[in-house]
């Protein structure tokens, strides 16, 4: 589904992706892992190009989205992104932020107004669907500083949902919550996984990286220096590197 | 002279300041707008043009500026300025652009880098980022420096009297060559009014746009 093939990222003389090729498939759930700047979030930035490559490709959809001349926001169409700090649109009510680019997005594409009022109630009824599948739906018309921490990475996620991606990428999405809020967006994401959702997650939750992941890539220092299901990374890592990580997260 | 006659004839004047507050800010909130884009550009040679621009403009008298753009037009062209409230109006709207360019790169520069990504990682472009997004938390985060800034621009619309555009204080001063000096006094009830009206306006449009925090 995305095919990485020589990634390389640099800030100035820092290297921060060092060449990386690897190819995530449909279905799969990618967990990234690892210590502190050893690229794991730029890694992922540089799957929907939040961050521009520095070199090498992103094959996506046949096209290769490092290319300056590829309509990026085409294809960011099809990638969810869910961050850490959840970024819901603070003048939208919950409503308007998952409908609002579904809605800008595809009234270019319809024509006359009759056809783009159902559009909208069509949009509308989705986003509704979705509030209730988190239990928010009482929620609609509230703005977001009204909500919970979790409520607030629950609406982000659904926010992604709405625009029917063939991938979600997570860059760390429990890590600004409070504990006691960490469970019910894990849970969502759990849901997501079981219905076949493709996913590469960011995280620091070794137990939901061990439960969820089918494939855990270890990071450090700009590479992906061991990788393979989460049985293997966990019961048995081979790298020291590793090895010590765990030790320390674990 | 009665104070029925002084109180018309003030309000003339102060009909100019009015007009010259009205334009200014009319044209000077796009082009503060721009300004501030200038002076934000990733393109270097642009925004340090565009600073120095507004370095100048910043850190000379507003009364300087309407002497030379009320005299330097004749005295290097030959071809004088003959509209003192168009000379007017150009000397505020450039300072005053100036001056809101700050307020808005502030504004935009203060709102979080999550804002614009959440736009883009869903698809959207730019531009509808910015104005579906932005630009509204943008508005409510410089309401309470923008109402200071109009207030003060309220006041220094008096400074057109320095090329002769008749507004409030000319029109009270001429009475006070007639020996009348009460007027000039009076006068500041027009400002008080004025600004007071504003203050209200203002305080309305904050309390509207409170609905959201961000």
């Amino acid at each position: 589904m995305i095919d990485v093939i020589n990634l390389t990222k640099k800030y100035g003389d820092l290297t921060v992706l060092d060449g990386i090729t690897e190819t995530i498939h449909e279905g799969e759930r990618v967990v990234i892992v690892g210590p502190s700047g050893s690229g794991k979030s730029t890694f992922l930035r540089c799957l929907n190009c939040m961050e521009d490559p520095t070199s090498g490709s992103i094959i996506f959809d046949g096209e290769d989205l490092a290319d300056m001349k590829v309509d990026i926001n085409r294809h960011r169409q099809n990638i969810g992104m869910v961050f850490q700090q959840f970024n819901l649109f603070n003048n939208k009510t919950v409503l308007e932020n998952i409908t609002l680019a579904p809605w800008l997005i595809g009234r270019k594409k319809v024509k006359g107004r009759a056809a783009r009022a159902e559009l909208k109630a069509q949009i509308t009824a989705r986003a509704h669907e979705l509030l209730q599948r988190i239990g928010l739906d009482d929620w609609a018309d509230k703005y977001p500083s009204t909500l919970s921490g979790g409520q607030k990475q629950r609406v982000a996620i659904v926010r992604a949902l709405a625009m029917n991606p063939k991938v979600i990428l997570f860059d760390e999405p429990t890590s600004a919550l409070d504990p006691e809020m960490v469970g019910e967006v894990l849970d969502l994401i759990r849901q997501l996984a079981n219905e076949g959702m493709t996913m590469v997650i960011v995280t620091h939750e070794m137990g939901f990286a061990r439960e969820v992941g089918t494939r855990v890539f270890f990071m450090d220092g700009g590479n992906i220096m061991e990788q393979g299901t989460p049985q293997e990374v966990f019961g048995n890592p081979k790298c020291e590197r590793l090895q010590n990580f765990l030790a320390k997260v674990l | 002279m009665t104070f029925q006659q002084v109180t018309l004839s003030l309000a003339e004047g102060f009909l100019e300041n009015c007009r010259l507050f009205l334009e200014t800010l009319l044209f000077s909130i796009p082009l503060g707008l721009i300004i501030s884009f200038g002076s934000m550009s990733k393109f270097k040679p642009l925004s340090f043009l565009v600073k120095i621009f507004v370095w100048c403009i910043r850190g000379t008298p507003l009364m300087l500026q309407l002497f030379v753009v009320f005299y330097v037009p004749g005295l290097l062209f030959d071809t004088p300025m003959r509209d003192r409230m168009l000379a007017a109006l150009i000397a505020f709207v450039i300072n005053y652009a100036c001056y809101f360019s700050e307020i808005f790169r502030g504004g935009i520069e203060s709102i979080s880098k999550g804002q614009y990504e959440a736009g883009q990682v869903l698809g959207l472009t730019k531009t509808q980022i910015f104005f579906k997004i932005i630009l509204l938390q943008v508005v409510k985060r410089i309401m309470p420096p923008m109402s200071n800034e109009i207030i003060t621009l309220v006041k220094d619309t008096s400074l057109a009297r320095v090329i002769a555009v008749g507004e409030i204080l000319l029109a009270a001063e001429r009475f006070a060559g007639k020996g009348l000096i009460w007027p000039l006094f009076y006068t500041g009830a027009y400002f008080l009014i004025f600004c007071g009206l504003l203050t209200i306006l203002f305080g309305y449009l904050e309390k509207k746009l409170s609905y959201f925090k961000s």
